[in-house]
C-alpha cells in the first residue's frame, strides 16, 4: 500500500471518484490551475479541464448556492470553501436551503453535496484561520459531518461522503494535513460514515477526539500509561450522526470519560457527547465526564497554543478522571 | 506542480491611442451615464496598457510632467513627504518579508506595486474622515498617524499590538488614527464603512469613510449590499476598489464579465471612475473628487484604482505556481515608486544620495521598532479571556483560572 499524507489522501480520493463518476465537478476559489491554497486538488485541473475542476468568483455564498442548483440537476458537486472559518457568507444556503431540501419538498427533491473545508488550528492563523465549526452545523437538522485524522479515513471517508445520499460537511483538520502520514488503500477504499474507531484498547478511561486532536489524545494517553492509566482512545471520524453505540459501550467498560475538541466548550459537540453518555449510561459512571476544548473566545493569534486543548491539558485531566 | 497552462497573454483591450492624451478630462467623476460603454468583455488591468483606455484618469506622463487637468497641485514638500511614505511601506515589506522567512514574525500580506493607490488616496482624506482597510493599506494607516510601534507590535502579536496579540500580523486597528479594526474575512468592512457613513450623515457630521477592497471582494455579497444601500441613502463613502489583477490565484475575468470594475456602479446609482493606481497624482485626484462629492452631500463613489501585485498573495503565496514571473515585467516598468522617483529627480532635485539617506533613516527606524517588538512579551494568559464581553462572565473566569493555574504549553512561561 502507498504511504500518502492527508492531502495527498484526499487528492487520490478525489481523482479515483472524478474517473469514475462524470457527475462529480469540484469547484471554489483557487482550486483550479493553481490546486488550492493546500494544494489538495493538485493536479486534477491538468486531468479534467476547467468544466469539473472550476475556479469561481470570490463568494462563498454563490459557490453553495450554485452548488445546490448543480445538484438539484443531477451532478454532484464538490465545493472547496478555502478555508472553514469563511464558510458563513454561505451560511444561509447551507442551514436555510441544503439542509432542508429533501425534507421541505417531502422527499421529491434532494440536494446532495460534499463541502470540503480545512479546519482547526495549529497553522498560526488567529480568528480567521483556525475555528472549528462542527457544532454550528451538527445543530442543524439535515446535514451529516466528518472529520478524518487519518489519510486513509481521509479517502474512505470522502469516498463515502460522495456517495451518500445526504449532504455532508467534509471538515479537514489542517494541522495535520502533511504532518498526518500512513498507508492508504489503492483504488475503490470506503470507511462507512457513523462509524468511530477504537484506535486504542483500554480499561481505565475513554477518551474521546477526532481530528488533529487524536494525536493529542494518544500522546496523554501514552503519557498516561506511564502513570499507570489505561487509556481508550475513540477516533469518532463522523462527527454526526456520531457512533453513539462505540462511546456508550467503551463508557460502560471504563466508566470514566474525557472528551477533546478544539472549538469552544459551551454548547460543544462534547457537551452533547456527555449529555448523551449521561443518559445512556449513567449508571455504568465512576467520574464526572469531562470536556478538555478550546476556551470560549475567539480562537487567539499569539497564546495559540495556551488555546488548543494539546495533551499538556488532556493529561492532568486524564489523571483526575481516573483518580476521581 | 505539474505543467499548467500559462495565464492568457495581458489582453490590450487598450482603445486607439488618441485617446492616450488623457482626453478624460477633469470631470471624471461625473455622473453614471459618463460611463459609456457596458458591452461585455474581459475585465481589464492585466496589463499596463489597459490604463491608457480613454476613461482611466491619469495624471503623471511617460516624460515625468503632469497633466494640468488632473494634476492635484502638491506642494514640494507634499510630494516628497508621499514618496517617504511610499518608500517606508517598501522598506516594511521587504524586511518583514525577510522576518517571516526568519521564522521570527508568522505572516505577512503586503503592497508591493500597490503603494500610489494606498498612499494617495490616504493622502487625499480630510483630518476628520475615516478609514476602514482591507489587509493591505498599512500604508494608509501609518500616513494617518499609526505610529510605526504600533504596527510592528502587531507583527509581533506581542503585549503592547493594539489587537492585543489576538489577530494575525497586518490585523491592526488603530482608533486614534481613524482607522478601524481588520478582519480576514473578504468584503466585510464594505457595508460596515456605508452603515459608519450614513451614521454621520444621519447626525450632520461633515465626515466621510473610505473603505478598501481588492476587486477579488466585488464578487462577495457585502460588496452589492454596500453599494445598494450606498446608492439608496446616498451615503458619504468612498469604495476604493484595488484592481491588483489577482485574487490570489484567480484573476480578474473569474470575477466579473463586466468590462471594468468601476462601471458596477451605474447600477447602484453611484458613479464609477477608473483611475491609473500606479500614478499617485492621478490617484490624490479622483480621491478627493470622491471626498469632495461625499462632502457636497452627492452620496458615494466607487473608484477602481487599476494597480498590480508585483510580490505573491502572501508570505504563504508562490506566485510562479500560477504567473509565470515574465508576466509581470511589463508591471514592473510601471513600478509606481520608479514613476514618482524619475518626476522628483526631474522636477524637485531629487538625488540618489537623498534617495539612499532617506531609505537608511527608514530601516534604522524600522530595526528600532523590531528590536523593541522583539523584546516585549507576549499577551499575558489572562488578557485572552477579556474583550470577548465588556465583562468578564462567570464561565470565562471559570476557564481563565483554570489556564493560569496550569499546566503550561511548551515553550511558554
Ligand atoms: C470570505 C473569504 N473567502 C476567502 C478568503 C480567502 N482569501 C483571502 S484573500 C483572498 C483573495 C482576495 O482577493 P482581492 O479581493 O482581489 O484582494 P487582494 O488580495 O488582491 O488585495 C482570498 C480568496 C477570505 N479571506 N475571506
Ligand atoms: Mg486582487
Amino acid at each position: 500500500m502507498p504511504q500518502m499524507n492527508m492531502v495527498q489522501a484526499i487528492n487520490d480520493a478525489l481523482r479515483f471518484e472524478m474517473r469514475k463518476d462524470p457527475r462529480v465537478v469540484l469547484m471554489g476559489e483557487d482550486v483550479g490551475k493553481v490546486g488550492g491554497v493546500f494544494r489538495v486538488t493538485q493536479g486534477l485541473f491538468d486531468e479534467f479541464g476547467d468544466d469539473r475542476v472550476i475556479d469561481t468568483p470570490l463568494s462563498e455564498g454563490g459557490i453553495i448556492g450554485t452548488a445546490i442548483g448543480m445538484a438539484l440537476y443531477g451532478l454532484v458537486p464538490v465545493p472547496e470553501i478555502q478555508f472553514g472559518d469563511f464558510i458563513f457568507p454561505a451560511y444561509d444556503q447551507i442551514v436555510s436551503e441544503l439542509a432542508k431540501y429533501r425534507y421541505r419538498s417531502g422527499g421529491e427533491f434532494s440536494a446532495k453535496l460534499v463541502i470540503r473545508t480545512p479546519v482547526g488550528g495549529g497553522i498560526r492563523g488567529g480568528h480567521y484561520h483556525s475555528q472549528s465549526p462542527e457544532a454550528q452545523f451538527i445543530h442543524v437538522a439535515g446535514l451529516k459531518v466528518v472529520c478524518p485524522a487519518t489519510p486513509a479515513d481521509a479517502k474512505g471517508l470522502l469516498l463515502a461522503s460522495i456517495r451518500d445520499p445526504d449532504p455532508v460537511l467534509f471538515f479537514e483538520p489542517k494541522r495535520v494535513y502533511r504532518a498526518a502520514k500512513g498507508e492508504v488503500p489503492e483504488g475503490d477504499f470506503v470507511v462507512p460514515l457513523g462509524k468511530a474507531n477504537v484506535v486504542k484498547q483500554g480499561g481505565d478511561v475513554t477518551l474521546v477526539a477526532w481530528g488533529a486532536m487524536l494525536y493529542e489524545a494518544l500522546d496523554a494517553a501514552q503519557k498516561a500509561a506511564e502513570k499507570g492509566i489505561d487509556c481508550e482512545v475513540v477516533d469518532l471520524r463522523t462527527l454526526w450522526p456520531l457512533d453513539i453505540d462505540t462511546i456508550v459501550q467503551s463508557v460502560k467498560k471504563t466508566g470514566r470519560v474525557v472528551v477533546v475538541h478544539e472549538a469552544p466548550k459551551s454548547c460543544g459537540l462534547g457537551s452533547e457527547i456527555v449529555a448523551l453518555i449521561n443518559e445512556k449510561a449513567f449508571l455504568h459512571l465512576e467520574a464526572p465526564p469531562k470536556r478538555v476544548t478550546g476556551f470560549d473566545t475567539p480562537f487567539p493569534y499569539t497564546l495559540e497554543n495556551e488555546y488548543l486543548p494539546l495533551s499538556h491539558r488532556i493529561l492532568p485531566a486524564v489523571v483526575e478522571t481516573a483518580q476521581y | 506542480m505539474s505543467s499548467m497552462s500559462a495565464p492568457k497573454p495581458a489582453a490590450t483591450e487598450a482603445p486607439a491611442a488618441d485617446a492616450l492624451d488623457g482626453s478624460n478630462g477633469a470631470s471624471h467623476v461625473g455622473p453614471a451615464s459618463r460611463v459609456e460603454s457596458l458591452a461585455v468583455g474581459p475585465a481589464v488591468a492585466r496589463h499596463p496598457g489597459d490604463t491608457k483606455a480613454a476613461d482611466v484618469v491619469k495624471c503623471l506622463r511617460d516624460d515625468s510632467t503632469l497633466d494640468p487637468r488632473t494634476d492635484p497641485g502638491l506642494s514640494s514638500a507634499e510630494v516628497i513627504a508621499l514618496y517617504e511614505a511610499m518608500l517606508r511601506t517598501r522598506v516594511l515589506d521587504d524586511r518583514l518579508v525577510a522576518l517571516q522567512r526568519q521564522g521570527r514574525i508568522g505572516f505577512h500580506i503586503g503592497s508591493l506595486g500597490e503603494e500610489a493607490s494606498i498612499i494617495g488616496s490616504a493622502f487625499a482624506l480630510r483630518p476628520q474622515d475615516w478609514l476602514f482597510p482591507c489587509y493591505r493599506e498599512f500604508g494608509g494607516a501609518l500616513w494617518r498617524g499609526m505610529p510605526l510601534q504600533r504596527y510592528v507590535d502587531n507583527m509581533f502579536g506581542n503585549a503592547n499590538d493594539p489587537a492585543k496579540g489576538r489577530q494575525m500580523p497586518d490585523h491592526y486597528c488603530f482608533r486614534q488614527a481613524k482607522v478601524t479594526s481588520i478582519s480576514s474575512p473578504i468584503g466585510t468592512q464594505i457595508t460596515q464603512a456605508v452603515g459608519f457613513a450614513w451614521a454621520a450623515k444621519l447626525k450632520k457630521d461633515d465626515l466621510a469613510a473610505i473603505v478598501y477592497f481588492g476587486e477579488g471582494a466585488t464578487s462577495s455579497n457585502e460588496f452589492h449590499n454596500g453599494l445598494n444601500f450606498a446608492g439608496v441613502f446616498k451615503t458619504p463613502t468612498i469604495f476604493f476598489c484595488r484592481n491588483n489583477g489577482w485574487a490570489i490565484s484567480v484573476p480578474t475575468e473569474r470575477q466579473t464579465a463586466s468590462r471594468t470594475f468601476a462601471e458596477k456602479a451605474v447600477a447602484y446609482g453611484m458613479p464609477g471612475v477608473r483611475v491609473d493606481g500606479n500614478d499617485i497624482f492621478a490617484v490624490i485626484k479622483v480621491t478627493r473628487d470622491a471626498v469632495e462629492r461625499a462632502a457636497r452631500g452627492e452620496g458615494s463613489t466607487l473608484i477602481e484604482a487599476m494597480t498590480y501585485r508585483l510580490s505573491g498573495h502572501s508570505t504563504s503565496d508562490d506566485p510562479k505556481a500560477y504567473r509565470p514571473d515574465g508576466t509581470v515585467d511589463p508591471w514592473r516598468a510601471q513600478d509606481p515608486m520608479a514613476r514618482l522617483r524619475r518626476y522628483l529627480h526631474k522636477h524637485h532635485g531629487w538625488t540618489d544620495a537623498r534617495d539612499k539617506e532617506l531609505e537608511a533613516s527608514l530601516d534604522a527606524d524600522l530595526r528600532e521598532a523590531i528590536k523593541a517588538a522583539e523584546a516585549t512579551a507576549g499577551p499575558s494568559l489572562e488578557s485572552m479571556f477579556e474583550d470577548v464581553f465588556a465583562e468578564v462572565p462567570w464561565h470565562l473566569a471559570e476557564q481563565r483560572d483554570e489556564l493560569v493555574r496550569g499546566p503550561r504549553a511548551k515553550g511558554h512561561p
